[in-house]
């Protein structure tokens, strides 16, 4: 579904990622996990059309999409997730996940996709009317979530949506993010809470200073010695 | 968003609104004198305000392009004003507006807070200094004559283009245009992966807002009978705008309005009663309504409301 072919980018005269290849089949749910300053939100971002590659292609169902725009990816149904969830915080609930559902595929009937995705995340709901700077962290990760499924993707990217959330609320992010791969969406996931991610993901991409370092079922790199040491701690 | 439904605010306000459109429509059959001008004057900054805030104001990029918009719309009513209809005259300030705003945008909108601001008032000096050139070598003079009209048929001009102003603004606010706008004003990278085109948004409404800047100049242009760069880009019609929808308030299309009226009023009387110490009361009583009416007219007349409803309540 998503093909990311040699990959090279950064910013001014720092290059960032090296020469970096990933694939993402339909249906599959993959992580991407490494250190702070790994390269991983940049990956993302060049996915997602924030950023130019400085080399490499990116293809999504077959097509090009490294000379896209970003609303011309979030319309064929790749939504992006940013990382600290950038809501727009003086707007309400409802009018963040309206602004979700821009695209004019999704516009029309953005009062159904609301219904679905308060049904994911019923708290959404009780708070709609309100400001989205008033609610809570975990609420605003939601809210972030909700946003990105507002254009009825295929596939999200999500970045670190565990960031800077009380553990009880990330274990409730973790069923959720099980809960949208059961409704078929096909996932990418930024973390770094690499103990959980590995329990939830079918696959994952290791990256370090901006490198692909391993890749792997999840089976695997939990029994891989380097995860262990690095990232788990064991 | 939602369906338009006639709850009673809504219906008190539009009969407030048509109250004022017939008084305005009646104005110029009643009297034929300076009031006929002045509230002309009022409709003009009216005009310019409004649609500096549609775009401004959710967006948080604080034009100065204003004059040069305006200007333009001076300079179509002195080229094509008598051998063209008036209203054509307006059509095509519009149009020019429109396109030179085109152009601008896609250069300068990707720039971002202060180098937006500053781009924009070089923008004004930029057509300035070119259409002083041009006209040197097409006319070999410095200014231009132009066909005037009537104080009535300015004002009946005016009051069409400030309606049609509103009217769009309304309808910007009220489309998804409108969120978007404000979205791209809290957070432009969030507002990409929400599915919108930031440049594109952002340079449409900024060139249709532009086409109510140009038009306006037209009109006022056939009341001057004689125009010259210095005259048509000056830089006050790019700072007046800003001051009165401070002055008003921007958290809707009220504000503007009240903030044109009184501030053009303010200015006119000072004007006319202190000429020597004008700039010096208008600059005082602007530093006041900025440090003591942060919201504007509007918010000071909500923040009343609030206390006189909240007296009442108190003793229950």
């Amino acid at each position: 579904m998503l093909r990311v072919d040699g990959l090279s980018t950064g910013y001014g005269h720092v290059q960032v990622l090296w020469d970096l290849s990933l694939n993402v089949e339909e249906g599959e749910f993959v992580a991407l996990i490494g250190a702070n300053s790994a390269g991983k939100t940049t990956l993302l971002k060049t996915i997602s059309g924030v950023m130019r590659p400085w080399s490499g292609t990116v293809t999504f169902q077959g097509k090009r999409i490294d000379t896209m725009h970003p609303n011309e990816i979030v319309d064929l149904g790749l939504s992006h997730i940013p990382e600290s969830r950038k809501l727009f915080t003086d707007m309400s609930v409802k009018e963040n996940l309206e602004m979700g559902a821009y695209p004019r595929r999704t516009w029309k009937d953005r009062a159904n996709t609301m219904r679905w995705v308060f049904e994911l995340f019923p708290r959404l709901e009780e708070r709609k009317n309100q400001l989205a700077r008033t609610l809570s962290g975990g609420e605003q990760q939601m809210l972030a979530m909700g946003r990105g499924l507002m254009s009825r993707p295929k596939m999200v990217l999500i970045d670190e949506p565990s960031n800077g959330l009380a553990p009880i609320v990330v274990a409730e992010v973790f069923q959720i993010l099980k809960s949208l791969h059961a409704e078929g969406i096909t996932i990418l996931l930024v973390e770094q809470n690499v103990r959980q991610t590995l329990q939830v993901a079918d696959r994952a991409y290791v990256i370090e200073n901006g490198r692909l370092v391993l890749q792997g079922a999840c089976s695997f790199l939990q029994a891989n010695e380097h995860v262990k040491k690095a990232y788990l701690a064991l | 968003m939602g369906k338009f439904a006639l709850t009673k605010n809504r219906i008190v306000s539009l009969a407030i609104l048509v109250v004022i459109l017939v008084f305005l429509a009646l104005l110029p059959t009643i009297t034929k004198g300076y009031l006929v001008t002045l509230v002309a004057d009022m409709m003009r900054y009216a005009v310019l305000t409004v649609a500096w805030v549609v775009f401004c104001a959710p967006t948080g990029y604080l034009s100065l392009a204003t004059a040069a918009f305006y200007g333009l719309g001076f300079y179509v009513a002195a080229v094509f004003n008598g051998p063209l209809p008036f209203a054509v005259v307006i059509i095509i300030a519009g149009v020019v507006a429109f396109i030179v705003a085109l152009l601008i945008g896609l250069l300068t909108l990707r720039l971002r807070g202060v180098y937006f601001t500053i781009f924009t008032f070089a923008v004004v000096l930029l057509v300035n200094n070119v259409v002083l050139e041009v006209e040197r070598l097409v006319t070999g003079t410095r200014g231009r004559f132009v066909e005037t009209e009537t104080a009535q048929t300015a004002f009946y001009a005016m009051l069409v283009v400030l309606i049609a102003t509103l009217l769009t603004a309304v309808l910007i606010r009220r489309s998804r245009y409108g969120l978007a706008l404000q979205s791209i004003g809290e957070y432009e990278e969030a507002a990409a992966h929400s599915g919108i085109n930031v440049v594109m948004t952002k340079v449409l409404v900024f060139a249709t807002t532009s086409v109510f800047m140009g038009m306006a100049g037209a009109i006022i242009a056939t009341r001057r009978t004689y125009i010259d760069p210095g005259i048509a880009f000056n830089m006050t019609t790019s700072f007046l705008p800003v001051l009165m929808a401070m002055f008003g308030g921007m958290g809707n299309l009220v504000g503007p309005v009240i903030g044109a009226a009184v501030f053009t009023y303010i200015g006119e009387t000072l004007l006319t009663r202190f000429p020597d110490l004008y700039m010096l009361i208008f600059g005082v009583v602007l530093i006041l309504a900025i440090l003591f009416m942060p919201a504007g007219i509007l918010g000071l007349g909500q923040q009343l409301w609030r206390k006189v409803k909240g007296g009442r309540r108190a003793p229950a």
